[in-house]
């Protein structure tokens, strides 16, 4: 579904990612786990187009995506979260997912009929399936923080996407939060038959619900595998499941 | 409270108006008309500042060129008002297009720099260009409009030319008004304030975020031409000063002080500018001094500017009342 080549990403000489492949396979869970610092942030942003690879090729879906901007990689059917939540923050919840949609179905170009309502039944369909339906008139900015994560996979949600790209998706969450953050997720990822991946620091999380792992460390992938592969690997158990600690 | 919003403002607001010839003397005409046509620029600027969240400190260079555009067509070249003041209109935005084209490349302070820069350029081509602009001296004696026709409407037959000229100025800035709230109403408007928000965001939900800010650019600065290609004719000449960066410093601060969160607040603050303007001006010499003042109290009390103070104070009320 997605594939990566051979991609490079260097600030200032130093190497965050220093070529990366990893073959996202279509309908799976796949995650990339590392430690602080090892580029996983860096590699979502070569993948969905906020930074340019200094060498190296993306493709989705067949298409070589390398170096398009970012709005014309979500209009291919990539939705993506932050690390850092990404709301709108002075709107409505209803009007965060709303943009999306006008977004989305491109009719952000009318300038001459009315927003007001706009998608309204639509918008509110989806915040229910987030459990976010009674809280759509609020400003997005008043949510907890565990709902603005839930209202940022909204507003990913709401472009229809064929592919999932969540950075983090349970990033600063309470354990209860997370529980229920993830049965959320597996359930619109089964319901949408969605490829997704995410990078994750609750362990725990990733070894629940990827199919796949792909570890990162120091800008490079070290191992690739199923949980049960990627959990006995040596490499990876010295320097980053580190058993010793 | 929910009377209150039911209220038609805007509507009220317009017919109030639309009574100061008969009511005021020759002076408020002249006040009002001066309060219609800089509310229409500032709130033109609130598309950028309060919608699109973009801070230009060149707006007054749109003014002026649609100033210099419908008065040099009607001076020089004989051309009627009404196609003078949509050529004013166009080629504000048709210089919005080109000069956006290089401003929404670059993000914050850089793209208020450049804003800048560009309306430095326009006012020195009016300074300078004295075959076409006049220079220094700018062009004096532009033609009213002919406004004649007017006479056949009752009750306007015995109206002064300055009176049917602000009458005139009041229906076709309520015009633009309206158009102006379609705008940020619409699903247009709607992507504007996402970008205003993050856009970052904004371009992950598939929107090209260089090109709406300016498509918004480009609206604020033909918007802008109108109301400049209004004051020119209205002034009776157009000059340099028209693009003159403190003229787009006074058009932010009008947004500032009436509160750029919201659809009104530039033309309350437009409003409020030029009374305060008279009023000290006629006891005191150190009206900059008075007006800095103001301004820093209102920043310090009231970020949201009057409109946001006023906005607080009657959802306060509205607690108050429904504890």
């Amino acid at each position: 579904m997605l594939e990566a080549k051979g991609i490079a990403k260097s600030f200032n000489g130093f190497a965050a990612v220093g070529g990366v492949s990893l073959a996202v396979p279509a309908g799976g869970v796949t995650a990339v786990i590392g430690p602080n610092g090892a580029g996983k942030s860096t590699l979502f942003n070569l993948l969905t187009g906020h930074l340019v690879p200094d060498s190296g090729s993306v493709a989705f879906q067949g298409r070589d995506i390398t170096g398009a901007a970012p709005h014309a990689i979500c209009r291919m059917g990539i939705g993506r979260s932050f690390q850092h939540t990404n709301i709108f923050k002075k709107l409505t919840v209803f009007g965060n997912v709303q943009a999306a949609l006008i977004a989305h179905r491109r009719k952000a170009h009318q300038f001459w009929t009315r927003s007001e309502g706009l998608y309204r039944d639509e918008a509110l369909a989806l915040l229910e399936a987030l459990g976010l339906a009674d809280k759509a008139d609020a400003v997005a900015d008043s949510l907890s923080h565990g709902n603005q994560k839930q209202l940022e996979l909204g507003i990913a949600l709401a472009s229809d996407p064929a592919m999932l790209l969540l950075d983090e998706p349970t990033a600063g969450m309470s354990a209860t939060e997370t529980r229920e953050a993830i049965r959320l997720l597996e359930r619109i990822v089964a319901d949408r038959q969605l490829t997704l991946l995410f990078t994750e620091h609750d362990m725990e999380v990733v070894f629940q619900i990827a199919q796949k792992i792909a570890v990162l460390h120091q800008g490079r992938l070290i191992a690739e595998g199923t949980p049960a592969e990627v959990r006995n690997d040596p490499e990876v158990r010295r320097v980053y499941l580190g058993g010793g600690h | 409270m929910a009377l209150l919003r039911r209220v038609p403002w805007a509507v009220l607001v317009f017919v109030a108006a639309a009574t100061v010839p008969w009511l005021g003397s020759r002076f408020y005409t002249f006040l009002a008309t001066d309060i219609a046509i800089l509310a229409l620029f500032a709130a033109s600027l609130n598309l950028l500042l309060g919608y699109t969240g973009l801070v230009s400190f060149g707006h007054a260079a749109y003014f002026g060129i649609g100033a210099y555009t419908c008065a040099i067509l009607m001076k020089t070249h004989g051309v009627p008002f009404v196609p003078a003041l949509l050529a004013g209109t166009v080629n504000a935005g048709a210089c919005a297009l080109v000069f956006g084209l290089f401003c929404v490349r670059s993000s914050r302070i850089y793209f208020s720099m450049l804003t800048l820069a560009f309306a430095q350029i326009v006012w020195a081509v009016c300074f300078k260009w004295n075959s076409v602009t006049g220079g220094e001296q700018g062009l004096n004696n532009v033609p009213y409009p002919g406004l004649d026709w007017m006479a056949v409407i009752p009750m306007l037959g015995d109206l002064r030319a300055g009176d049917r000229y602000y009458l005139v100025v009041l229906v076709l800035v309520g015009l633009a008004f309206a158009a102006l709230k379609r705008i940020v109403d619409s699903p247009f408007g709607r992507i504007l304030t996402a970008i205003r928000e993050n856009a970052e965001r904004a371009e992950f939900v598939g929107v090209d975020v260089r090109r709406y800010q300016l498509a918004s650019f480009v609206v604020a600065g033909a918007f802008a031409g109108f109301a400049g290609a209004l004051f020119g004719l209205f002034n009776r000449g157009v000059f340099p000063d028209f693009a003159h960066w403190s003229k787009s410093a006074e058009v932010l601060i009008m947004a500032i002080l009436g509160g750029f969160g919201s659809f009104w607040g530039p033309a309350v603050g437009a409003g409020v500018l030029v009374l305060l303007n008279q009023q000290i001006t006629s006891y005191t010499q150190y009206w900059p001094l008075i007006l800095g003042s103001i301004l820093i109290v209102l920043l310090f009390v009231f970020p949201g500017g009057i409109v946001g103070a006023l906005q607080a104070a009657v959802r306060r009320l509205k607690e108050r009342r429904d504890a």
